[in-house]
């Protein structure tokens, strides 16, 4: 879309960021919808979220390509570039969370058809943990925000106490009664993209941090995902 | 018509009177003389040109001084003061898609700060943004949308044009989570009563059977069977209430409270209240606060029950002849309250769990202490209300805490327009 006034630099800086919280609004929807799939076992919303990725990764192929004029015809310096940086990697991980989105709605596609399983519940409750993150570091980015930035970092171990849990149980479900294992396997699956999502999340707010503070957020993340090393122990029935 | 009023700005607004004011002095020149019939069809003229004027003039909002706020002098003040009192939110975005107005409903529902911004930055939801667009190109348009998270609202938007010179849009909100609340508790009541009572009532139902049938005479059963039978509708009135509590709370959850209220008092109140039950157990209970720890903006009564399922819980599964220390205090602007028990701890898989309806850890001991499984479901609704945070921390062995953060209230400065009453009637 070409622009028929010539607009201040100023206001095309502002665009950017306009349309990377328009990009923000629809990657949300497609999380909730995602969600809702699994939790409500609502395969309308499912397909939703299947046929919303490509608007998704549009808006992100239209920015970079807006960042990028911007950066070659203005060449802006210190806050502006670093606003351009972020509309792009900000951008990226949106992008991100909208394919692990899609994912998790055609495995609910696959869920909602066998009968309802308990552990739907802990998911979702992980599901709306990861849609508040992302709302936060949203608001954070329109906001120009650091300490909300810095919150929603911080927080991410909250998703990941979440994720260690239902690893756990969901090992023991399949110990138990081996017919559930296809199933458990695809709620694995999701458990990992919802959590995978809120580590994105938190990658935006590192994004939003140094955007606005030119630091950067400490390397070393408290990390609470214990998955790589948890191992149940197999009790034999004979 | 429209593009001599373009050209013509001095004559805009002033071009309708002189045409009619022709047209009825020509009247009265022919109907006065002998021409009747030119002086009806003049007026027949007069009368069409009338109804033109009201079907297709647009109105216009019009221009007063700027103001600082309100550079382009879009908004007069009485404009602003309607709009500020209307009791639903209410934006205006100018041609290009920026804030021109937001009342104070719709801070309450999209935060402070809205001035000048593009929409997008403030409201994201995709279908909403559409309905905008589609508004300024003149196509009104209703639709509903969801604010999922931190507390899950519904809405209801309306955007059409306002007027096109200057181009204004207007965004009027209409909250329908009371109602989409009203039928999920309901539903949610429904199903969880009736789930819930299944067991104790088939229980209570099988005693009677038995007593009425072979226990007839049996003096010994008889009594041990009224004892149980008693037991478990004591259970069952519990649950009632436990649900009851918990789906006011829930339908109110997404109306701030307003009310200033001392933690302090809050907490010594529940802790009395519960100090026969702790006695039994030989369990100590401490107090440790501070003074002068500003207030917090809460429902006295929620609070109440906040603090008290805590301490019942500490006291439930504390360990007998200890302690549970509640302690209060002040951190980064936000009042910190911590409950600890000395009790065996609670499993690191089960924590996350803890504020599920229903889920228990331990169903037998919870059972034998006469818990519903809700206590804490309704501590995290009360917490959601509040805008406050529970975290919860356990040593297998050693204890937990449980802790609430909740904001403490601000300075009060200014009236605010009426909020919305929350509900207290039952379904």
């Amino acid at each position: 879309m070409t622009d028929h006034t010539v607009k201040s630099f100023g206001e095309q800086l502002e665009t950017l960021s306009a349309l990377v919280a328009q990009m923000g609004g629809l990657t949300e929807a497609q999380l909730a919808s995602a969600i809702e799939a699994i939790s409500r076992r609502d395969s309308a919303a499912a397909e939703r979220a299947v046929g919303g990725d490509a608007r998704i990764d549009e808006m992100q192929a239209q920015i970079e390509e807006r960042a990028l004029k911007l950066l070659a015809l203005r060449q802006p310096m210190a806050v502006d570039l670093r606003e351009t940086l972020a509309a792009i990697k900000t951008a990226a991980e949106l992008e991100r969370i909208g394919d692990l989105a899609k994912n998790i709605a055609k495995r609910a596609l696959v869920l909602n058809r066998e009968p309802p399983i308990r552990l739907t519940q802990s998911l979702a409750r992980m599901g709306k943990a990861a849609q508040n993150q992302l709302k936060q570091v949203l608001d954070a980015f329109s906001n120009r925000n650091a300490e909300e930035a810095e919150t929603v970092w911080n927080r991410d171990g909250e998703i990941d106490e979440i994720y260690n849990s239902l690893f756990r149980e969901l090992l023991t479900y399949m110990m138990e009664d081996p017919r559930t294992i296809g199933l458990c396997t695809h709620l694995l699956f999701v458990a990992k993209n919802i959590e995978r999502s809120g580590d994105h999340c938190t990658n935006i707010a590192e994004v939003v941090y140094h955007m606005v503070r030119a630091d950067h957020l400490a390397t070393n993340r408290p990390k609470a995902d214990t998955t790589s090393e948890t191992a149940v122990p197999y009790e034999s029935h004979a | 018509m429209p593009a001599m009023r373009e050209s013509l700005p001095w004559l805009r607004g002033k071009i309708w009177p002189l045409l009619l004011g022709a047209i009825a002095g020509g009247a009265a020149v022919l109907l006065g003389g002998s021409g009747l019939f030119w002086g009806a069809v003049t007026l027949a003229l007069a009368v069409a040109l009338i109804t033109q004027f009201i079907t297709f003039q647009e109105p216009v909002l019009r221009p007063a001084v700027p103001t600082p706020d309100d550079p382009l002098g879009l908004l007069p003040p009485q404009t602003r003061l309607l709009l500020e009192q209307l009791p639903m939110p209410v934006m205006l975005l100018d041609g290009t898609q920026r804030v021109l107005f937001a009342n104070q409903f719709m801070r309450d529902v999209l935060g402070p700060g809205l001035d000048r911004k593009r929409v997008s930055t403030v409201l994201r939801n995709p279908e909403v943004l559409l309905a905008i667009t589609g508004a300024g190109h003149g196509e009104a348009s209703n639709v509903p949308f969801t604010l999922p998270v931190p507390v899950e609202r519904h809405f209801q938007a309306y955007a059409a044009r306002v007027s096109v010179t200057p181009p204004v849009t207007v965004l009027l909100l209409h909250d329908l989570t009371m109602v989409r609340r009203s039928e999920q508790m309901r539903t949610d009541f429904i199903a969880n009563a009736s789930h819930e009572l299944r067991t104790p009532l088939a229980a209570v139902t099988g005693f009677i059977d038995t007593l009425r049938g072979h226990a007839k005479d049996d003096e010994v059963a008889r009594e041990q069977f009224l004892e149980i039978m008693a037991t478990e509708t004591a259970r069952m009135r519990r649950l009632i209430q436990d649900l009851l509590s918990l789906t006011r709370i829930e339908m109110n959850e997404h109306v701030p409270p307003e009310a200033r209220v001392e933690l302090d008092g809050v907490v010594r109140q529940a802790v009395a209240g519960l100090m026969p039950l702790a006695a039994e157990d030989g369990i100590a209970m401490v107090v440790d606060s501070v003074p002068g720890l500003p207030p917090v903006l809460g429902d006295h009564d929620e609070l109440v029950q906040l603090f008290q399922n805590l301490v019942h819980n500490a006291i439930k599964y504390g360990r007998e002849n200890g302690k549970v220390t509640v302690s209060l205090g002040l951190q980064d602007g936000q009042l910190v309250a911590a409950v600890r028990d000395e009790g065996e701890g609670i499993s690191p898989n089960a924590i996350p769990r803890l504020t599920e309806r229903f889920y228990r850890e331990d169903v037998k001991r919870s059972r034998e202490r006469g818990g519903t499984g809700l206590g804490l479901a309704i501590v995290k609704h009360i917490v959601n209300r509040h805008q406050g945070r529970l975290a919860i921390e356990s040593r297998q062995g050693e204890g937990s805490v449980f802790t609430v953060f909740l904001p403490a209230a601000r300075e009060e400065n200014g009236e605010k327009p009426a909020t919305p009453e929350p509900v207290t009637e039952m379904l």
